[in-house]
C-alpha cells in the first residue's frame, strides 16, 4: 500500500477553553485535492495551520510521508520539514520590500541554500508558471491582488513541497481577480500536485476536488467526492450550510 | 538692563570650540549608542529568554535612573572597579549607554510593529526566526523607526549639556567659562540655548531628508 502523504490522527487544538479542533483524522494521497469547507468558526483554518505548525497543535500527530513533523528538534530541522508544506494565505502576506521575482527566490537562496542566479532562475520558472512572467521586477504594491496571490502560489511553489495548503485564497480579493488564482489552482491539481484547500468556492471544489470535507465545531462532520456531497448532504449542518450558500 | 554686545560677538567663537566638541560627543555617542542599541534589540527580540531578561533588566535601570547620575557612575563609580575614562570618554561612555537602552526599545518596537503575516509567511518557507529578522522584518522595519531615532538623538545632543559637571569641555562648559569670567549669564545663556536650537533644527532637518530617501511600499 502507498503511504498518503498526510497522515493526520486525532489532531486537536484550544486556544485556552475554546476547544478548536477535536480530535480530527484524514488521510490525504499523493496527487489528490481536498477542499474543505463550512462556517467560519468551524475550525478550518486552524486544521490548515496546524499542519504545518504554523499553530502548534494541542494533542495528536501529523505525518508527513510517514514521518511524524515534529515539535521538537532543532530550529533548522523544524523549518526544513515545515517548508515540505506550501502554504498560501489568505492576505497573500508578499514581503513588500522584495520584487516579485525576490519574493519567490528568497526561500530557495536562504533556505535551500541555493546560488542567487540559480534562485532566480528557479523564481522566474515558478513565475512562469503562474502566468507573471511580465511581471518579474515589479513590487507587490505594484500588483492587483490576483496577480499578488499567484506570486505567493509561486513563492510556495519554489521550495518543491510535498503538498500545497490554501487558506481561502480568493476571500481578500475583489470578485473580478477570484478566477484567475482559481485557474492556477486547477492547473497545479490538474499536474499532480498534492493540495488542501479551504474555501468558499463551491464551483471550483465542485469541478477540482477530489473529495470534499464538511467540517463544522472543529470536527469533520461528513465528507465524500464533491458530486455525491454537494447533491445529497446526509448531516443536518452540511445541509443548511450548503442551502445558505446557493441562497446567496 | 543693557545687553554686553561686546561680549556676545567675543564669545560666539569661543563657543564654536564648545560646538565642535558638542558634536564630537554627540556623534560618537550616537554611532555607539546605536550599534549597541540595535544589538540589544535583536537580542530583546530573540528566541532565548535569559537574553530577552537581561536587555529588559538593563532598559528598566536606564530609564529608571537619572542620566546625572549614570555619568556620575560611569565617571567616579567605575574607577573604583578600575575601569577608567578621561572626562570625555566617560561622557561619550554614559550617553552611550543611556542612548543603546531608548535605541533598544525603538528597534524592538519597529520590528514589532510588522505585521505577523510577514513573520508566517517567511515561516512557512522555512526560514529561521534569525532569519525572518534580518531579511524580512528589519529592512521593513528601517523607515518608521527613523523618527523615533531622531528624538533619540535630539535628546543625546541635549543631555550632552550634562556632561559640563564633569567639566567636558562641551558647549554649556565653554559658556560657563565665559561666565565665571565675565559674569553676563544673560548674555551667554540665551546664546547657548540659541546655539542648541539651530543645532536641533539642523538634526531634525536633516532626518525628514533621510526619512524621505528611504523607500516605502
Amino acid at each position: 500500500m502507498v503511504t498518503p502523504v498526510i497522515q493526520v490522527q486525532d489532531l486537536s487544538k484550544s486556544f485556552g477553553d475554546n476547544s478548536v479542533l477535536r480530535r480530527v483524522s484524514i488521510n490525504v494521497d499523493t496527487g489528490e485535492t481536498v477542499v474543505i469547507i463550512g462556517a467560519s468558526g468551524s475550525g478550518k483554518t486552524t486544521f490548515l495551520r496546524c499542519l504545518n505548525r504554523l499553530e502548534e497543535p494541542s494533542a495528536g500527530t501529523v505525518r508527513l510521508d510517514g514521518n511524524p513533523v515534529m515539535n521538537s528538534g532543532s530550529e533548522k530541522q523544524i523549518a526544513d520539514q515545515r517548508s515540505q508544506f506550501g502554504f498560501v494565505f489568505q492576505r497573500f502576506n508578499l514581503f513588500p520590500h522584495f520584487s516579485a521575482l525576490d519574493n519567490v527566490a528568497i526561500g530557495p537562496e536562504k533556505v535551500r541554500g541555493m546560488s542567487k542566479s540559480d534562485a532566480r532562475a528557479l523564481a522566474a520558472d515558478e513565475l512562469k508558471r503562474v502566468h507573471m512572467s511580465d511581471h518579474e521586477m515589479k513590487r507587490p504594491v505594484q500588483l492587483s491582488g490576483g496577480q499578488q496571490q499567484r506570486v505567493a502560489i509561486a513563492r510556495a511553489l519554489a521550495m518543491k513541497p510535498r503538498v500545497m495548503l490554501f487558506d481561502e485564497p480568493t476571500s481578500a480579493l475583489d470578485p473580478e481577480l477570484v478566477q484567475e488564482v482559481l485557474d492556477v489552482m486547477k492547473e497545479l491539481a490538474n499536474g499532480g500536485m498534492t493540495m488542501v484547500v479551504v474555501t468558499h468556492e463551491m464551483n471550483f471544489a465542485r469541478e477540482v476536488a477530489d473529495r470534499v470535507i464538511y467540517m463544522e465545531n472543529g470536527r469533520i462532520a461528513e465528507e465524500g467526492p464533491p458530486e455525491i456531497l454537494f447533491r445529497e448532504p446526509k448531516s443536518p449542518g452540511a445541509q443548511r450550510f450548503l442551502r445558505h450558500l446557493t441562497h446567496e | 538692563m543693557t545687553i554686553d554686545w561686546g561680549i556676545i560677538i567675543k564669545s560666539m567663537p569661543l563657543l564654536g570650540h564648545g560646538v565642535v566638541v558638542t558634536l564630537q560627543v554627540s556623534a560618537l555617542a550616537s554611532v555607539l549608542g546605536l550599534a549597541l542599541g540595535v544589538a540589544l534589540g535583536l537580542c530583546s527580540l530573540s528566541h532565548s529568554r535569559p537574553l530577552r531578561w537581561i536587555v529588559a533588566g538593563y532598559v528598566d535601570f536606564i530609564r529608571g535612573t537619572p542620566l546625572l547620575i549614570q555619568i556620575f557612575l560611569v565617571f567616579f563609580a567605575l574607577p573604583a572597579l578600575g575601569i577608567r575614562f578621561d572626562e570625555f570618554w566617560a561622557g561619550v561612555v554614559a550617553l552611550s549607554l543611556n542612548s543603546a537602552a531608548f535605541v533598544a526599545e525603538v528597534v524592538r518596537g519597529g520590528v514589532g510593529s510588522i505585521e505577523r503575516g510577514q513573520s508566517e509567511a517567511a515561516t512557512a518557507i522555512g526560514m529561521r526566526h534569525r532569519q525572518i529578522l534580518v531579511y524580512i522584518l528589519l529592512p521593513q522595519a528601517y523607515r518608521q523607526m527613523i523618527p523615533p531615532l531622531t528624538n533619540e538623538l535630539i535628546s543625546l545632543v541635549k543631555n550632552s549639556s550634562l556632561l559640563s559637571v564633569i567639566s567636558v569641555y562641551e558647549l554649556t562648559r565653554a559658556g560657563q567659562a565665559i561666565i565665571s569670567v565675565h559674569f553676563v549669564p544673560f548674555e551667554i545663556y540665551t546664546l547657548l540655548a540659541l546655539y542648541y536650537y539651530v543645532l536641533i533644527k539642523v538634526l531634525s532637518w536633516l532626518s525628514g531628508r533621510l526619512e524621505r530617501r528611504l523607500p516605502t511600499w
